[in-house]
């Protein structure tokens, strides 16, 4: 299992080690830096590394590595996995997960890596229990600590860690009972010059922020449950109930969690929300290109798009572009060629275009490429999946909790690929 | 106020002002300096000279204190084992302290202590935490025996915390059995030939009922260790499957993947026409392609995990269009080698509509690779051959000249795979002849024009056209026009002998290039001198040609699927290939497809049980070499086997009787043909044999099998010292080189003048083949009834002398159970076993009989079969061999 972790911050230093099993002298990660140095992006350095006597797996999060010593045959998802959480449980407890954050929290640095790791095998890593065992620092506590000379660490067992519900701690109040929960949606889609789509997919989550007092079980049923085929939950929710009767089932962790992700593909007919309509011509022997693009809302059951970006690469001979946007700006950085055009909201009634034209270099054969289009945008109030929540309930408590459900949708990678 | 207040006190004095700290009266102060040593240590600051100071404030009722000191004292122990033991008492006191975590907390640090002094005092309150009340100790304890273990091997064995490790798998609490679990794998690692976990279904049920309520890492735990289990039927892989199928949704990629082996391993149990076989297959997809979208790392690995299971399994189908698109876009992040997998995508992909889309993108490298993937395609999956053909057909018309030039570069290839397919293409081909202006594109359009001349009417103007810039070609298109002429001339010898001469005396004459002038002189020669001879090497058919680099050879293939998830499946390596200190790893196959009739897996449990009957072997060695045996001049009756002698007998066994059954299923093997070495040992070789003695000649009978993807040369073998001098008498007959796919049978004469040693078992031969590839060793054992030699026949009186001469101790005894011999006393001969006498006891047919081995020690036997009764007696003297004798009589006897 995991042998030691070393985090390498972005100049190379290692500035932290742990060791569960016996210590791993710090040259080990002499092999990470020559694959660092080899690698021409930070983020391009080999996740599994492999030195005569260990594996060296990585990943980089908020521009440290964290760098884990394996000796044995170990699943790397697993490591990885673990890595990601270690992430996670710093970002949760220090709310920044920096070289000076941890620096500045080092003992419960030290103390949470001992918790989330005995021998190499994860012991509690869930959020809710390493906080019953190690109070998170804030000013307040500090002061409190220094004066009173009590500590971090919890006195109780963590309850939490031995019942059914793992993820939750016992006792927990509230004086307002809230239940939020986002449906966030990011579409990928490829829509050829004809408008038709080539490939759209929809990758969406449901992100929740439960304040409930006591135990509650809740039950979250939707509108539409077969949009949801390829879905991947968190451990609190109730497999067989989902696969039965199709409604989440499930006793919710204490604050931020993730309920569920889940994939619509191609098959489910996704419906595209903008369109494109764009022109853009070359003649031979001018020096002289047109460029016209028109953006419009489809599909969007009323909604508005906000928040719409376009870029283009445009090609390598096109020298510089003067075009006159109808609303928001645009920048044409001549050396990279790319064009983003800043657009905002779309108007329904006056749809939003960008007209004029480019100049080429001068004698350059014309340009038989057409550029890529992509777009950004963000639709609040609508899931593009037409995923719908129906009701949430909750058992098990006698209060009644305010419940609040948001949805957006966000372009993912959305291009528009012109064809001949 | 935050801890990078420790980092700061970096002065000359820091040790010495820690100490008096930690010395203070002061609760607070006390705290702080331990604070500032544990600040020290992390950053790599060698604080270990106050370990005394340290150890002292350990006895505290502060919680965080105790755990920080804890923390200290598990960095510091092995450099200071002598203070360590001052700190034993609280650790034993820790451990029975009212409060679980306190408890939990002392064995888990005492475990990290790697110190054998510490070790033994903490059996006893390790031994009460693995029965503790609690399950949250008794989940400490069990991973606190895999620490152990790491240190001490022999002490966890001798103080029996396997059993109790392996109780706790029945466990009420799923994170014990987890962690339980856990520990187990971690133990087995180290002893790869034990049963430390021992599958049996109702484990399997037990961790199945764990496996839904533990955390997300005792889940992959769990679903590792079922990944080796092997079901008994078909109906309970089944329900494993569907108890297994929900972790599939599982937000943990690990869990993800782990459970994906599962499967994949156990679907090849289920039979193919199940309706449940198809919705399995259906359901693995879609988690596979979500993996995708987590982080880079996640995707890198889950990218080669993906690989190798589309290679065994059309599982992606559809969602093959969807990952496609993903990596399309995601082409950028270099963490992961897109173009190889979109390759290995691509060779699914039927639809092209994507690659079509692509070819036409604006990034002209792109384009290249998506029009080489088309390529590909067309060749690893003749279904798609004629689809990718015509989108090919499609791209040439856009007369996008880098698209046309790649096109042409791939039909090239296409038409070599299909030969008389796709040629009707070739008059669209010559149109774009004009616009080709790379050395690649131009050499593979002249190729095909000369490959396919009888076909294309205006082939010689063609070719006229290139011939003008002859000398501005690059020597890629030189040397492919001058073939293409000389292929023309053959086949148009009329029009074209102007064309041939000028092109000849181009290469020759005018020409720098060392290469095009000994082609172009060769040519000439051919022609001039035999023009037949010239038809049969130019127009000579040329070898299919394939593609396959990206597959991964079929063997080595089913071993990484049992290890999907795991670093092997990373490096697409078997583990023993590179994961250190393999201590024997064992070679995992997926179980409905052994092909060969003795596994690897019961080869090797054979060698093992054969030990387990020899008795004492001292001075085996010295008997073996020196033993000189004086034939004994008194004479009498054959002694009738007695009861006592039977009993005594029995017991010399040690093993008993069960054993012995075991073994005779094991000495079975032994004739047979056996895989000796396995082809993913061996980098694609597979040997495989059996022994025998024909015609008073030992000889080996192997056949080596190519299953790599290259060819072989280069044999030769050797033989390790061994038991009976055993020595090939000949070099190994492997004459023409083995080319993939092929087999050869060598039959390799041995004799016994070779070096002596003895070996354990004794009839083990460890054997080394090099081949132009590597070196390879393996071991296999031979029928000691190989070496029976002809002259084994031993003089009636002799025999009786000797029988009575040989101490009981040498003898022993064993039945044969339900065996229906008809082998008579002549068959027996047949293999050098005698009978000298025979006779009726009380019902009983007595056969006595004599051997002699090769070295001329001779043994003797005797044979009690019961008439109507299937079981045999069999005595056999001079047991100094005994073990092993015995199991040639009755493979003989089986036989």
């Amino acid at each position: 299992m995991i042998h030691s972790l070393f985090l390498v911050n972005a100049s190379g230093d290692i500035f932290l080690e742990k060791h569960w099993k016996s210590v791993v002298s710090r040259s080990v990660c002499d092999y990470f830096f020559e694959a660092q140095e080899r690698a021409t992006e930070p983020e391009n350095v080999p996740p599994v590394i492999s030195t005569p006597h260990h594996y060296l797996i990585s990943v980089l999060r908020h521009r440290i590595y964290f760098v884990a010593v394996i000796q044995s045959e170990v699943p790397p998802l697993f490591v990885i996995e673990f890595l990601h959480r270690v992430v996670d449980t710093f970002q949760d407890y220090f709310g920044v997960c920096t070289e000076a954050a941890i620096k500045d929290n080092v003992v419960v640095v030290y103390e949470l890596l001992e918790e989330m790791l005995d021998n190499g095998f994860p012991l509690a890593t869930e959020s809710n229990i390493l906080k019953e065992l190690i109070k998170p620092p804030t000013i307040l506590r500090t002061m409190v600590n220094t004066i009173t000379g009590s500590t971090n660490v919890g006195e109780q067992l963590p309850t939490g860690q031995l019942s059914v519900v793992p993820w939750r701690r016992t006792g927990v109040k509230y004086t307002n009972n809230e239940a939020y929960f986002d449906v966030v949606e990011e579409i990928d889609a490829i829509i050829d010059k004809s408008g038709s789509t080539i490939t759209a997919e929809i990758q969406g989550v449901i992100d929740a922020c439960v304040k409930l007092t006591g135990m509650p079980d809740l039950t979250l049923s939707f509108m539409n449950p077969r949009l949801l085929d390829d879905v991947s939950f968190h451990p609190c929710v109730r497999f067989k109930r989902w696969e039965a009767e199709r409604i989440l089932s499930f006793i919710p962790p204490d604050g931020n969690f993730r309920l569920l992700s889940y994939h619509v593909s191609s098959q489910n007919l996704v419906a595209i929300p903008v369109y494109v309509k764009h022109n853009i011509t070359f003649r031979e022997g001018s020096s002289q290109g047109r460029f016209d693009l028109t953006l419009g809302p489809k599909q969007t059951m009323g909604k508005a798009v906000e928040s719409v970006l376009v870029s283009s690469q445009l090609p390598r001979g096109v020298l510089n572009a003067s075009l006159n946007p109808s609303q928001g700006t645009y920048t044409f950085d001549p050396v990279t060629k790319l064009l983003t055009w800043d657009v905002g909201k779309i108007n329904p009634q006056k749809l939003p275009s960008l007209k004029g034209t480019m100049s080429l270099q001068a004698g350059a054969s014309k340009p038989d490429e057409n550029p890529t289009i992509n777009i950004q945008f963000k639709i609040q109030q609508m899931a593009i999946s037409g995923l719908k929540v129906n009701r949430l309930d909750m058992y098990g408590e006698k209060y009644k909790p305010f419940k609040g459900i948001k949805y957006m949708t966000k372009a993912g990678k959305f291009q528009d690929l012109p064809t001949q | 106020m935050t801890d990078s207040k420790y980092f700061t006190t970096t002065k000359k004095g820091e040790i010495f002002e820690l100490k008096a700290e930690l010395n203070s009266d002061k609760k607070e102060k006390k705290k702080e300096a331990v604070k500032k040593v544990i600040a020290s240590m992390t950053v790599g600051k060698d604080v270990s000279a106050l370990f005394p100071d340290v150890v002292n404030c350990m006895q505290t009722d502060n919680l965080e204190l105790k755990k920080l000191v804890y923390l200290y004292l598990m960095n510091y122990a092995k450099s200071q084992p002598d203070m360590a033991i001052m700190a034993v008492n609280t650790f034993v006191k820790d451990c029975e302290d009212p409060n679980p975590l306190i408890r939990a907390l002392a064995v888990r640090t005492m475990g990290c202590i790697r110190v054998d002094k510490i070790t033994e005092y903490l059996c006893e309150p390790l031994r009460k935490c693995l029965k503790d009340e609690d399950p949250y100790v008794r989940k400490t304890a069990a991973v606190c025996v895999a620490k152990l273990h790491d240190i001490n091997a022999q002490l966890v064995e001798d103080q029996g915390f396997l059993d109790t490790l392996k109780d706790l798998i029945s466990d009420s609490n799923p994170m014990v059995v987890a962690n339980a679990v856990a520990a187990l794998s971690e133990i087995a690692e180290s002893h790869p030939n034990s049963n430390l976990l021992d599958l049996n279904p109702q484990t399997i049920n037990k961790l199945l009922t764990a496996l839904n309520e533990c955390t997300e890492w005792g889940q992959i735990f769990i679903l590792d260790c079922l990944a080796n289990y092997t079901p008994r039927d078909d109906r309970e892989s089944q329900s494993i499957c569907e108890r297994v199928t929900p972790r599939l949704s599982h937000a943990n990629s690990a869990v993800v993947l782990s459970a994906v082996k599962v499967l994949m391993k156990f679907m090849e149990m289920l039979p193919k026409d199940l309706d449940y076989y198809g919705t399995l297959l259906k359901k693995l997809a879609p988690p596979l392609v979500t993996l995708l979208s987590a982080e880079p790392e996640l995707q890198y690995v889950a990218l080669r995990n993906i690989n190798l299971i589309v290679q065994r399994r059309y599982v992606l189908g559809d969602d093959l269009r969807r990952m496609f698109l993903y990596y399309s876009l995601v082409l950028g992040n270099s963490r992961l080698s897109p173009i190889k997998v979109m390759f290995t995508i691509a060779w699914y992909i039927t639809v092209l509509a994507e690659l079509k889309e692509y070819a036409t993108e604006v990034d002209v490298d792109f384009v290249r690779k998506a029009v080489r993937a088309i390529g590909r395609c067309a060749i690893k999956v003749e279904q798609s051959a004629e689809r990718c053909v015509s989108t090919l057909l499609d791209l040439i018309q856009t007369k996008v000249n880098y698209v046309v030039q790649e096109a042409i570069v791939v039909i090239k290839d296409i038409f070599r795979k299909y030969p008389n397919k796709y040629e009707s293409v070739i008059g669209t081909l010559c149109e774009n002849l004009d616009s080709l202006d790379e050395p690649e594109a131009r050499a593979a359009m002249i190729w095909i024009v000369g490959e396919y001349a009888e076909r294309i009417d205006n082939a010689d103007e063609l070719l006229e056209s290139f011939l003008e810039g002859f000398h501005d070609e690059s020597t890629q298109v030189q040397l492919q026009l001058l073939t293409a002429i000389v292929k023309l001339f053959l086949k148009k010898p009329t029009e074209t002998q102007e064309l041939v001469q000028q092109v000849l005396s181009l290469a020759t004459q005018d020409s720098d290039n060392p290469d095009l002038r000994d082609r172009g002189y060769i040519y000439w020669r051919l022609l001039s001198t035999d023009p037949v001879a010239a038809k049969e090497v130019v127009l000579a058919e040329k070898p299919l040609i394939s593609e396959e680099t990206d597959l991964i050879e079929p063997t080595l293939l089913e071993e990484l699927i049992c290890h999907i998830g795991t670093l092997a499946s990373v490096y697409h390596k078997p583990p023993s290939a590179f994961v250190e200190g393999s201590r024997g790893v064992q070679h995992k196959r997926l179980a409905g497809s052994s092909v060969e009739s003795p596994d690897a897996g019961s080869a090797a449990g054979a060698s093992e049980a054969p030990p387990a009957v020899i008795p004492s072997q001292g001075d085996l060695l010295g008997d073996l070499l020196n033993l000189d045996l004086t034939p004994p001049t008194t004479a009498g009756p054959p002694p009738p086997p007695s009861s006592g002698m039977q009993m005594g007998a029995m017991d010399l066994l040690g093993g008993g009787l069960d054993s012995l059954v075991g073994l005779l299923h094991n000495t079975t093997l032994l004739v047979s043909v056996q895989v000796w070495l396995p082809a993913m040992k061996a980098k694609g070789l597979e040997i495989s044999g059996t022994f025998a003695r024909r015609a008073g000649v030992i000889q080996m009978e192997m056949t080596l099998t190519n299953k790599a993807m290259s060819v072989m040369t280069d044999f030769a073998i050797q033989f390790n010292r061994n038991s009976f001098g055993l020595a090939p008498a000949g070099p190994l007959q492997v004459l023409s080189p083995l080319s993939p796919n092929q087999s050869i049978e060598v039959t390799l004469p041995l004799n016994t003048v070779g070096p002596v040693m003895k070996m354990d078992p004794l009839n083990n031969l460890q054997v080394a083949v090099k081949n132009n590839i590597d070196v390879f060793y393996f071991s296999c054992q031979y029928p000691i009834s190989m070496l029976f030699v002809e002259d084994g026949k031993m003089e009636r009186q002799v025999f009786l002398a000797t029988w009575k001469d040989i101490p009981n101790d040498n003898e022993s005894q064993f039945q044969i159970k339900d065996c229906h011999l008809n082998a008579s006393s002549s068959k027996l001969q047949g293999s050098n076993i005698f009978t000298i006498a025979k006779r009726t006891v009380e019902g009983q047919d007595m056969l006595y009989q004599s051997m002699k081995l090769t070295n001329g020690i001779w043994l003797l036997a005797e044979l009690r079969v019961q008439t109507g009764n299937p079981n045999y007696t069999v005595s056999t003297v001079l047991g100094l061999f005994m073990s092993w004798s015995h199991n040639t009589v009755v493979v003989l006897v089986l036989c």
